[in-house]
Formats: structure tokens, C-alpha cells, sequence
């Protein structure tokens, strides 16, 4: 069915916005961790994004998104009141939250930061103590740290430049906690397929259980294809009905990686058209 | 593309099959467009005066839906193709696609009595022409009007979860009783394997689009993007106030070769790269946004049905060459003579007694190669035909940049999971009552690929048939 923007806010102009969309029967239903899949237009692919927040009293749930290629571009052109042609969900499985005896660190990497939102706050609400990570490369490029700051027990920031809190890699800032702070039950980490890979090299020596939350191409995203299959622990799984997530010690992040460059060069060709039809709206903003 | 019409004097029983005109070969793989053009007129008429309108027909025996078919051909007979199509459409509710994809050899054509001695008769083709007529005229009101007489009951309501032909026959049986349907669909368009899995140049999607937009117009609401076990669960439907939910979401899950290499860049299911080309209309690309790969060296592993619309997509999409290989020999290929026939005609080429060892690919992870096993016939096994037995260290390599694998497909997790009290067989298929379709939970049904695991078009639609009949009988009484 179709889905309406409800509101939209622009997180870092002309890159990132956050789409609140009204999507009932979605909201009654989604759990930290879920993602939905949607179609911008009729001639439109099914893209896959993660479900950042949801409102069930209002009906909607919110999505992020990076502009990365036609599609989100086209997104990006949308307003508020605009319709979306498909909205499809809630999709995968719930990230396994319980109480915890020592802290949840929840680590997020750009966009990334949007979809570990809605983990953290499940854990939150369990009552778990949350510690949020996050960066990126500078200041304005960050996400989502007043939403954060607003239930999470610590909220530690780094910047590749140092504008903002530390200056260094999210990574830095886990393995600092990791040292000082032998009680932390889970890391989870959302972000860049190399930033996952890094938390799981992190974690790794301190045998802190590490969930990651995985990117791969899907299609369908309801089990009929494969094409999001990833290795994990040497078996087959697929992410969009096995995963999102999976434990992060296990994932074959490098078949991940390659396995995301397979339609890179259609991808390329798709955008460059888009942006070749859509010069003028661009140019009126 | 040349004339088909009988030249010789024999008419009847006794005149030859009238054949079915289609695309020249090397013209149609350089196009999406359907390869068997259809009958014309005369060539329904020739062949529809070739029925021996035999008083107990073994044809509609064969018939999984029961057409009443010795009924339809005399209406050609006759020249009143309105009432051929009414005489269709009481037992089938999707006559343009049945026309085109089943295997009739083996159901109506492979018990029509003609058959014994010579060729049968072409019941699927005169099924379509008399569908695609009829449809031709735009024939949505006359369905309608013709349904006038069914007052909709507002008080009875029957949700189909899954929109593909099995739900599609129990919405079309039930919405001409006059109850209520709401078909749940967990993908943006309804049909199933129609619009997903057999190709534009099969089955042209405008034609299963007018399919469906004729039963809408019986009063059958579709929900698209709802998933099963997801979006809607069986719970929600028993408390929506649902008089009874029949479950139709198929066989979808597809099983993979467990050979090494398995996951690197330009190894497809058949289900990714045929729904990438059919619902995604890639083929179209960058028209529409859905990107295929374009292999160059394209090897399709499996040898039914959907291992040979992948390999004609992948001709149709530019590959310089495409072979299926198969652990067995032609003999054996479960695909349909036609679509095999079609095949070689567009160039496929056949590595029989081939079995896969290994996928091989760069140091990016593309695929490059692939390692087979040679193959040789040994005993027959249970089923009846050969098993394939190695040969002893010998193996090849081939070069190749796409692999499709098409070995079948398993079931699908999402509603088990998510249907307390729903009993399954061992490997995840939904227990019915084989009478009347109904599940381990009273008033819940289920029929089609999610029951059988993979089969036909047609013998999921007579399993929706069977349990809409019951349906119908508790409802109506």
C-alpha cells in the first residue's frame, strides 16, 4: 500500500534526511531491529531500510536515509505529504532483548546511528543501562545524539577531525570502555560494513557477545531469494528472514564487503540518468 | 512467422493438429514479447472441430480444475465465444494464464482420447484463444454484469493469505458466490509466480493483470506489501472477524548447491535473477531501477521448468552463450518438451551428465569459473529414472562470469513461526485434510506449493478450488 510522509527533516542537507512515514498496521507491529523495504515509484527497486523509531499512537515509524544512488535520491526529492507507491514490513527478526546484568553498548557508524536508535531504546526499555558510541568524520555529519541523549545512560561521541567530543574512531572509544569496564554484557554495533568488522576485531580479545546488524542487497526481503545471503560461521543464512543480525565473531564481513560492489557499476549508470532528468527540480531547491 | 492454417483436405478428428504460430526464433531472443502468438479464428475453429465431444470426457478427468472442456469446444464450434468463456470461467478463474503454462500433456492433453493413436487436442491453446478474445473486448463490465445477479453478502468474509494462484482461485470462487474476499499479498503486485517467476515472454503480465483487475471487479479487495506472519498473522485475521482464512503463500525458499563458491558476485537463485528480470522489469533497465547482471558465460544449474526461463532470460539479456547443466541426460529433464524445444531453438546448449564441484572467482570475489564432475547413468532408483553416478576423477573446468541455480525451492519459515497451533510436516509444509483443505486449526486452510512443495500453476489452483468448495459449504450451507 501506499505510505504517506507524515513530516520530513533533513539531518545533514542534501545527505541525509529522517522521513516520518504513516504506516498503522507497520508501527503495531515493528520491533528494534526490524526493516521495511519500499518502493519510491512505479518504475521504482525495492531498496531495504532499518527502522529507526515508531510511534504506535500515531500510526507511523520513522526511517533515515543516506543519499547514495538513484533511489535515495529520488527519496530526497519527496516533501512532506508526498506518497511513497510501496511500504512493506516490519521485516527480519527482533533484536534479541532481555535484561542484562552489566551494560549494553550500542556503537553507531553514520546512518547506522538511526537504526542502533531503535536497539538502544528497546534495550532502554528493558531496563537495561544503555552506553551509546557514536561518530563521524565531523560535527555536522553526526546523527541522532540529542535523540540518544535523551534515555541513554552515557552517550560518548569521536570525530575523525575532533570538532566533536574525542578525536578518533568509534572503535577507540569502545575499546577504552572495554578496558576499564569488565561488566558489559553485549556490544551491538550498526554502521559500514569495515566499521562492524572493526568492533568484532575489538570485542573479540574481551569475549563480549557482539551482535552487528547486517547491510546486504535484498530484493524481496521476505526469504524467496538469496540475494542478502552472507556467510556466518561458515553456513548460508539469509539476512532479511535469518538476520538482520548475527553474531559479529562469526560474519565473513569480507564476502560482505565484495558482495555489496556486484551492481556497482549499473548503480553508477542508474544515478548519473537520474541526475541527468532531474537537473532542474535540483537546481530550483 | 508463417501460416499455420490446415492446407490438407482431412477436417475433424482426423485432420492434423493445427499448429501454434510463434516469434521466429533468432527474432524473439532479442525481445521480451510473448514467443507463441496465439490462434486465429480459423485456426481455433479447425482445431476445435477436431474434438470428438466424447460422452464421458477422460480430458476433463485430467483437468485438476475440472473444466468442463467438451462444453467450451462445442461453443467454438459453434462461434459463441462469450459462452465458451462463461463455460471456462465457472470451473477456472484464470483461463488466459492456465491456457498458457500448464503442462496439459500430462493433465487434459495426456488423457484426450485422440491422443492414443495420434495427436490430442490442443485444449491449453484453444483455452487461451478463447480467453484472449474474449478479454480483448474489454470484457471486465461483462463480467460484472453477468455477476449482477450475485448479491455480496457483507456479512460473510474470507481472507487468502498469499496472492498467488491458489488464493486467486479461492477469491474467484467465492467473490461469484457473493462472499466476501480480501487477498493479502506480501510483495507490491498480486499473482504469485505469475509476475514473478514465469517470464513476460510466457506469460505477458498485462495478461494476469487483467486477470485480476476482472476478479476486482467481482468485488475481491487486494492488499499488497502485507507480509504473512509479518504484517498480518493468522491471530489477526480470527480477530478481524474473518469466517475463515485459507493460507496460499507457496514454495518460495530457495535451496542452493552447498558447493564452495557458492556465494561469490554472478551466482543467482533462478528466484533472484527471475524476479530482479520480472517484478523488478529489468529488463528495462535503467528504465526501470531494478538492476540484472549481465552474464556473458552464463551456466544454469537444474534442468525443470524455471532452470529454462532462466536460461532464455539470460539470452534474451544479452549472454553470448548459456548451458544448463545436469547431472543426468536430456531423457530425464523434468522441463517441458515445449519449453525445451523453445530453448535450443533460441541456442541453449545442454552439459548433460555435468554434476557442480566448486564455484571459482577472483581476488574481488567475482565468479570466473566453475568445476564440474563428469556423470554417468547408474541403476534407476525409486522414482524410476537413473541416478547419476561420479566418474572417478574426472573433472572439468569451464569459464564462466553468471551461474543460476535452479534446483528447487523449499518452504518458507514466516507462517509456521508465526501460527501457533499450525501442524507441519517435517520439512515445514502445512498438514491439510486432503478432502477439504483445512489445517490442524478449524477454519483455517491451506492449499498449493506451501502444502505439495513446488508443483504446478494448476494443481495449486485445484487445491484452492477444493477448499473454496468447502468454504462455501460450512458458509452457505
Amino acid at each position: 500500500m501506499p505510505s504517506k510522509i507524515v513530516r520530513k527533516r533533513s539531518l545533514i542537507p542534501g545527505q541525509t534526511s529522517e522521513l516520518v512515514l504513516d504506516a498503522p498496521q507497520i508501527a503495531a507491529k515493528a520491533k528494534p531491529g526490524n526493516f521495511v523495504i519500499l518502493r519510491v515509484c512505479e518504475n521504482g527497486e525495492r531498496i531495504p531500510l532499518t527502522i529507526a523509531d515508531t510511534d504506535k499512537q500515531a500510526g507511523t515509524i520513522t526511517i533515515v536515509y543516506l543519499v547514495l544512488g538513484k533511489t535515495t535520491a529520488h527519496l530526497e526529492t519527496l516533501k512532506e505529504g508526498d506518497e511513497i507507491v510501496d511500504l512493506c514490513g516490519p521485516l527480519g527478526k527482533d533484536t534479541d532483548i532481555h535484561k542484562m546484568s552489566g551494560p549494553v553498548i550500542c556503537v553507531g557508524g553514520g546512518t547506522g546511528i538511526a537504526a542502533m536508535h531503535h536497539i538502544a531504546k528497546g534495550h532502554h526499555m528493558a531496563g537495561n543501562h544503555v552506553v551509546a558510541v557514536i561518530g563521524a568524520r565531523s560535527k555536522d555529519l553526526l546523527l541522532f545524539h540529542d535523540e540518544l541523549s535523551k534515555f541513554a545512560d552515557e552517550v560518548l561521541v569521536s570525530t575523525n577531525d575532533g570538532s566533536f567530543g574525542v578525536q578518533g574512531m568509534v572503535t577507540d572509544l569502545l575499546k577504552e570502555r572495554l578496558e576499564s569496564d569488565p561488566t558489559v554484557s553485549e556490544v551491538v554495533a550498526v554502521g559500514p560494513v569495515p566499521m562492524m568488522e572493526a568492533v568484532a576485531r575489538v570485542t573479540k580479545p574481551f569475549g563480549v557477545k557482539t551482535t552487528v546488524s547486517l547491510n546486504s542487497i535484498m530484493v524481496d526481503g521476505i526469504g524467496m531469494c538469496g540475494a542478502c545471503r552472507v556467510s556466518v560461521g561458515g553456513k548460508t543464512k539469509f539476512a532479511c528472514v535469518d538476520g538482520p543480525e548475527f553474531d559479529g565473531q562469526e560474519v565473513d564481513f569480507k564476502e560482505l564487503g565484495s558482495r555489496l560492489q556486484a551492481f556497482k557499476t549499473m548503480e553508477q549508470l542508474s544515478y548519473e540518468e537520474f541526475k541527468k532528468s532531474h537537473v532542474c527540480t535540483c537546481s530550483n531547491k | 512467422m508463417c501460416a499455420h492454417a490446415p492446407t490438407n483436405k482431412k477436417v475433424g478428428s482426423k485432420a492434423p493438429r493445427t499448429a501454434m504460430p510463434e516469434q521466429d526464433p533468432r527474432v524473439r531472443v532479442g525481445n521480451f514479447s510473448e514467443v507463441t502468438t496465439g490462434y486465429t479464428p480459423e485456426m481455433a475453429m479447425a482445431e476445435a472441430q477436431r474434438c470428438l465431444q466424447c460422452k464421458k470426457p477422460l480430458c476433463r478427468k485430467g483437468c485438476p480444475v475440472e473444466i468442463d472442456i467438451p462444453g467450451f469446444i462445442s461453443q467454438i464450434v459453434e462461434g459463441d465465444l462469450d459462452q465458451a468463456y462463461k463455460v471456462l470461467r465457472d470451473t477456472n478463474s484464470l483461463p488466459a494464464v492456465c491456457g498458457r503454462v500448464c503442462p496439459q500433456e500430462t493433465q487434459c492433453e495426456g488423457s484426450c482420447i485422440l491422443g492414443k493413436k495420434g495427436e490430442p487436442v490442443a485444449i491449453g491453446r484453444l483455452e487461451r484463444f478463447v480467453a484472449d478474445t474474449f478479454m480483448a473486448k474489454d470484457a471486465c463490465e461483462e463480467i460484472t454484469g453477468a455477476q449482477a445477479c450475485h448479491l455480496e453478502r457483507d456479512d460473510l468474509k474470507v481472507a487468502c493469505i498469499g496472492g498467488g494462484p491458489s488464493s486467486l482461485t479461492v477469491a474467484g470462487y467465492l467473490s461469484a458466490l457473493g462472499i466476501k474476499v480480501h487477498v493479502f499479498e506480501a510483495l507490491h503486485e498480486v499473482g504469485g509466480v505469475l509476475v514473478y517467476g514465469i517470464p513476460e515472454f510466457r506469460l505477458p503480465k498485462a495478461i494476469v493483470r487483467r486477470e485480476i483487475d476482472a476478479m476486482r471487479a467481482l468485488g475481491v479487495e487486494f492488499h499488497t506489501n502485507w507480509v504473512g506472519g509479518k504484517t498480518v498473522t493468522v491471530d489477526d485475521l480470527k480477530a478481524q472477524g474473518f469466517n475463515a482464512i485459507f493460507i496460499g503463500v507457496g514454495a518460495g525458499l530457495p535451496k542452493f548447491l552447498r558447493v564452495p563458491g557458492e556465494n561469490l558476485i554472478g551466482v543467482f537463485s533462478a528466484n533472484e535473477y527471475l524476479t530482479r528480470v520480472n517484478l523488478g522489469r529489468a529488463y528495462e533497465f535503467p528504465k526501470s531501477d531494478t538492476p540484472a547482471y549481465t552474464g556473458k558465460n552464463v551456466v544454469v544449474f537444474g534442468a525443470g521448468n524455471v532452470a529454462m526461463d532462466a536460461a532464455r532470460t539470460a539470452m534474451r539479456l544479452g549472454a553470448d552463450k548459456v548451458s544448463i547443466a545436469y547431472r543426468r541426460t536430456e531423457n530425464e529433464m523434468p522441463a517441458r518438451l515445449e519449453e525445451l524445444h523453445h530453448a535450443k531453438d533460441e541456442g541453449l546448449e545442454l552439459l548433460c551428465l555435468h554434476a557442480p564441484i566448486e564455484f571459482k572467482g577472483d581476488e574481488k570475489g567475482w565468479l570466473k569459473s566453475i568445476v564440474l564432475q563428469k556423470m554417468q547413468l547408474g541403476e534407476p532408483d525409486e522414482s524410476g529414472r537413473c541416478s547419476p553416478v561420479a566418474c572417478d576423477g574426472q573433472f572439468c573446468e569451464i569459464p564462466c562470469d553468471m551461474a543460476v541455480i535452479a534446483v528447487g525451492t523449499g518452504s518458507n519459515p514466516l507462517i509456521g513461526q508465526t501460527t501457533p497451533g499450525l501442524e507441519l510436516n517435517k520439512w515445514g509444509y502445512i498438514v491439510v485434510n486432503e478432502e477439504t483443505g483445512e489445517t490442524s486449526i478449524p477454519n483455517v486452510y491451506a492449499g498449493g506449493d506451501i502444502v505439495t512443495g513446488a508443483a504446478t500453476v494448476i494443481s495449486a489452483m485445484g487445491a484452492g478450488r477444493r477448499a473454496a468448495k468447502e468454504i462455501a459449504k460450512r458458509l452457505l450451507g
